[in-house]
């Protein structure tokens, strides 16, 4: 849209300092993308493909057999699951809960707004500080809720609730929900200030109830936020590492482990480059064809002013 | 309840949901629930900064009695507290700088300019959004400390992560970019100003913002990050994170004094959300709405 006549200066070079500017613009970005973002990834598909130790040139090409291994691997194949386990099981907490809060405290009441800011404390820490207190607050000997279950009556885990392989995976899922819930709330209470207030005005002159009103407005117009969120909250957690590694290590007898613990496991603590790259891979191939079966199934509904435009857009620039 | 009248129609759908809500207190014990979960927690943690451990080890749910300073003196007059927080500060800087500088950058092209594969280039950073960082991040190590001999830098970890932080930037600023009337460019052009001077003098100052929003993100991003900082530093180049990990980690035994250290390196970035809260928010929902 930018006007093309421009006085009486020539065409060609105009369009070449155009072409310059962009591209003064642009290359900053883009190099920095391409090597901290784009050269890492390719080289880890490299890296895939041999076996290597972290010295030396690649030259022990071993084809797929590194696939081999880790899909061999019973630690790495616990590691997908539990990684599934937190994408349904984050989804399945939050999403109820989140929507819950949100239309609660959608409606005017004292301390609304200290109240949406605490419930977003959680969110603004590190994962790794998080981390740390829930891990002190676990204690099987010393830890406060232990100390809160014994005062009404009931028994704690023996080992703990992170020493027990049976329990420690959900453990970490009920930490994480409470590092996250704060994020669906705020976004889903953004959503809300989307619904018209009209919409609420006429089906109060129906004579709707508050219940009605919000199963028949809110949550059917949240639906794009929330499946926005639940697609931010899916990659999210195939990429959970910093909670797990605090908690748990990946343990008790890798009941913890994660794609990302086993990856950096193989990387940096057995020099295993090969190994990592393979599972690298596969946790990439596994995020993008969720993404791509997320867009595909659930985002395409929505018709997200974001996909217009660019549609839109790109139509004017074919024509 | 009187019929409204014009006067107070503005105020109207406030008292209609109200009285279609009705259980108010039931409204309020709930809060009250998702109020002490939420924060129970975090002020546990800096209430057992002010125990001895005998206390705690005594009664875990109790209150301090009495409330001792010394572990809150000792972390505060520790000199590598305070050199993690200045390493976290610097490269939470750092990234901040590069992410909003690059980021505004390249997002006005691919707002304003029209030219053959701006889509496809702005397709390059939306599907960026979609790159796990942990997919990257073993290669990563090995070029920053080996080809780029950057491990133990500020640098080192400051530019990944704004190269990281790219993606989402570009995708938030574009709209905003965007968004800035025509009529603003067309004026600016007629007064012979070069599209580069429309960027200085008008767009700049008028994003300022969305560049804010874009900041506030790569700042928190930056300061909260744990793994790309675990790898690449060490000693006294640590982050806060690192450095709560380790103390967690190497005084076990000192509840105590991890919920101090613990507390303290909270701190920083509470502050900063509590000063920033509402770009947070925004930032978000814009991330969200793509």
């Amino acid at each position: 849209m930018t006007a093309p006549a421009r006085g009486g200066r020539g065409r060609v070079s105009s369009a070449w300092r155009k072409r310059l500017e962009i591209a003064f613009f642009v290359t900053p970005a883009l190099a920095l993308f391409a090597l901290f973002v784009v050269w890492p990834i390719v080289t880890a598909v490299q890296l895939s493909v041999f076996r290597w130790k972290g010295f030396g040139p690649l030259t022990d090409f071993v084809g797929l057999r590194n696939y081999v291994t880790v899909l061999g691997d019973d630690v790495f194949v616990d590691s997908v699951v539990h990684n599934l386990i937190i994408v349904g099981g984050s989804i399945a907490l939050q999403l109820p809960l989140g929507l819950a809060l949100a239309l609660l405290l959608n409606r005017r009441m004292w301390g609304q707004g200290l109240l949406r800011t605490i419930i977003f404390v959680p969110y603004v820490l590190a994962e790794v500080i998080a981390g740390v207190v829930w891990f002190q607050l676990l204690q099987p000997e010393y830890g406060v809720l232990d100390g809160l279950l014994g005062a009404v009556g009931l028994q704690a885990p023996e080992q703990g609730w992170l020493g027990d392989p049976d329990l420690a995976l959900l453990t970490v899922l009920v930490v994480l929900t409470w590092k996250y819930l704060g994020l669906a709330v705020i976004l889903f209470l953004a959503g809300l200030q989307g619904v018209p207030e009209e919409l609420y005005e006429a089906a109060q002159l129906d004579g709707a109830s508050w219940w009605q009103t919000q199963r028949k407005i809110s949550v059917p117009l949240l639906g794009p936020t929330m499946r926005t969120w639940a697609f931010l909250s899916m990659i999210g957690s195939l990429q959970l590492f910093d909670m797990v590694w605090i908690l748990t290590g990946g343990g008790p007898a890798n009941s913890t482990t994660t794609m990302a613990t086993y990856l950096i496991n193989q990387g940096t603590r057995s020099q295993n480059f090969g190994i990592a790259g393979a599972a690298s891979v596969i946790l990439f191939v596994i995020a993008l064809v969720m993404a791509v079966l997320y867009q595909q199934l659930v985002l395409s509904r929505d018709t997200r002013p974001d996909v217009v435009t660019v549609r839109r857009s790109r139509k004017k620039v074919t024509r | 309840m009187s019929a409204p009248t014009a006067r107070d129609a503005g105020r109207e759908p406030v008292r209609r949901r109200r009285r279609a809500g009705g259980g108010q207190p039931l409204v309020y014990a709930i809060a009250l629930v998702v109020v002490a979960l939420t924060l129970g927690p975090v002020l546990y943690g800096v209430l057992g900064g002010f125990r001895t451990n005998a206390q705690i080890a005594q009664d875990p749910s109790g209150l301090p009695s009495p409330w001792v300073l010394d572990n809150y003196t000792g972390v505060l007059t520790s000199a590598s507290f305070w050199q993690y927080a200045l390493n976290s500060a610097v490269i939470a800087g750092l990234t901040t700088a590069v992410t909003v500088v690059f980021g505004v950058m390249a997002a006005y092209p691919l707002a304003r300019y029209r030219f053959k594969g701006r889509e496809a280039l702005f397709m390059v950073f939306v599907v960026g959004l979609l790159f796990p960082a942990t997919v990257a991040i073993v290669p990563l190590f090995i070029l920053i400390t080996q080809n780029l001999q950057l491990g133990n830098t500020w640098l080192g970890v400051a530019l990944p992560q704004a190269a990281f932080a790219l993606p989402v930037t570009v995708v938030i600023l574009r709209p905003f970019l965007a968004a800035i009337p025509q009529e603003l460019e067309e004026a600016a052009q007629l007064d012979g100003t070069s599209r580069i001077g429309f960027f200085w003098r008008i767009l700049l100052p008028l994003s300022g913002p969305g560049m804010v929003t874009v900041g506030v993100l790569a700042f928190v991003g930056s300061w909260n990050a744990y793994l790309l900082p675990l790898l690449l530093l060490q000693s006294d180049m640590k982050t806060l994170p690192l450095g709560v990990a380790d103390f967690s980690s190497e005084h076990s035994a000192d509840t105590a004094g991890v919920f101090a250290f613990t507390t303290l390196a909270m701190i920083p970035a509470l502050v900063f959300f509590l000063a920033m809260q509402k770009r947070i928010v925004n930032g978000l929902q814009g991330a969200v709405k793509g």
